[in-house]
């Protein structure tokens, strides 16, 4: 993956697979401590705490079409390769969390990427699943809700064209506000 | 910084234009969105329907993700699924192929044969 909010958008299929009607999804960003962690919390199904044990292998998946899994392994070895890792909590219909860290200053460590868009593209195609994000940098923070948009936009849907447009313009000036110099690839 | 409130603007301007809304083919885009397809760039080519539909106001076609469609060599992949259920598969898709397919296939129901599974895999 070349950024990380495409592997963002790839672990928030995994909760859409396992049903999930809530996503909260939250990015925190620590200067003095150099670390940003992302973290995805579910309320799907939960994962088996046999297949949980090998969860980081590719060869671990439940899919039936085939033997491999990529999604989980990409994001650890991303993770590593900024001297973070990645830590999954899972409870069998409760819900999963996976967390992974990054250092911020890392040669290696991917750049955000599109972040609005990954939401916008999530939305557009599950708008029955309640989206949450979380921006902080330890001393600002930013929310979004779709449970608010959705009262606000009462009769109209939230998959509209320009409710998709403001989402993403709203979500942009979040992103420039609470990382804006706080991760060197996006300009305050 | 933009606010919620700026939402009641836009839902009085969208209310208006709902009623003029045309029911004429109910089309489903399909776009895989599993690692394979995310990692070979199916969500430029998401983007890129979203964009291109709403350009020429077809209200009715409705774009949604998939998991692994089963030949990740080919992604990214989209399907096109018309009302009576008939599936159109294009490989390797690329915002730039959308508008074409847009254009051709959704808007005069003529399939782009050259972006199809079947010609790729000649």
């Amino acid at each position: 993956m070349k950024d990380l909010s495409l592997h963002l958008m790839d672990i928030v299929q995994n909760s859409i697979s396992a049903k999930a009607s809530k996503i909260c999804v939250s990015l925190s960003a620590d200067r003095q401590a150099d670390i940003l962690t992302m973290r995805i919390v579910d309320n799907g199904e939960g994962i088996e705490e046999s297949l949980l044990k090998n969860i980081t292998s590719p060869f671990t998946t439940t899919r039936k079409t085939r033997k491999v899994g990529l999604g989980i392994s990409f994001l650890k070895a991303s993770s590593n390769m900024a001297e973070g890792d990645i830590e999954i909590y899972s409870k069998r219909f409760e819900g999963t969390t996976v967390e992974a860290t990054f250092k911020i200053s890392h040669i290696d460590r991917l750049p955000l990427g599109d972040l609005a868009e990954t939401m916008v593209t999530l939305i557009m195609a599950n708008p029955d699943i309640e989206f949450e994000l979380d921006l902080d940098n330890n001393k600002d923070c930013f929310r979004f809700r779709t449970v608010e948009v959705k009262e606000q936009l009462k009769d109209i849907p939230i998959t509209q064209y320009e409710v998709l447009n403001w989402i993403r313009e709203y979500i942009n000036g979040g992103i420039k506000i609470i990382f804006g110099g706080v991760l060197n690839e996006i300009i305050s | 910084m933009k606010s919620l409130a700026e939402l009641e603007e836009i839902r009085k301007k969208t209310l208006e234009q709902i009623n003029l809304r045309t029911s004429n083919n109910g089309m489903r885009v399909v776009v895989g969105m599993a690692t394979c397809g995310i990692a070979a760039g199916a969500r430029p080519v998401m983007t890129a329907f979203i964009e291109e539909l709403n350009k020429r106001n077809l209200k009715d076609v409705t774009v949604t993700m998939t998991g692994c469609i089963g030949v990740c060599r080919l992604e990214p992949i989209v399907e096109i699924i018309d009302k009576d259920g008939n599936k159109t598969t294009y490989v390797k898709m690329t915002p730039e192929k959308v508008a074409r397919v847009v254009a051709e296939h959704i808007v005069n129901g003529r399939v782009c044969l050259d972006y199809t599974i079947g010609e790729a895999e000649k």
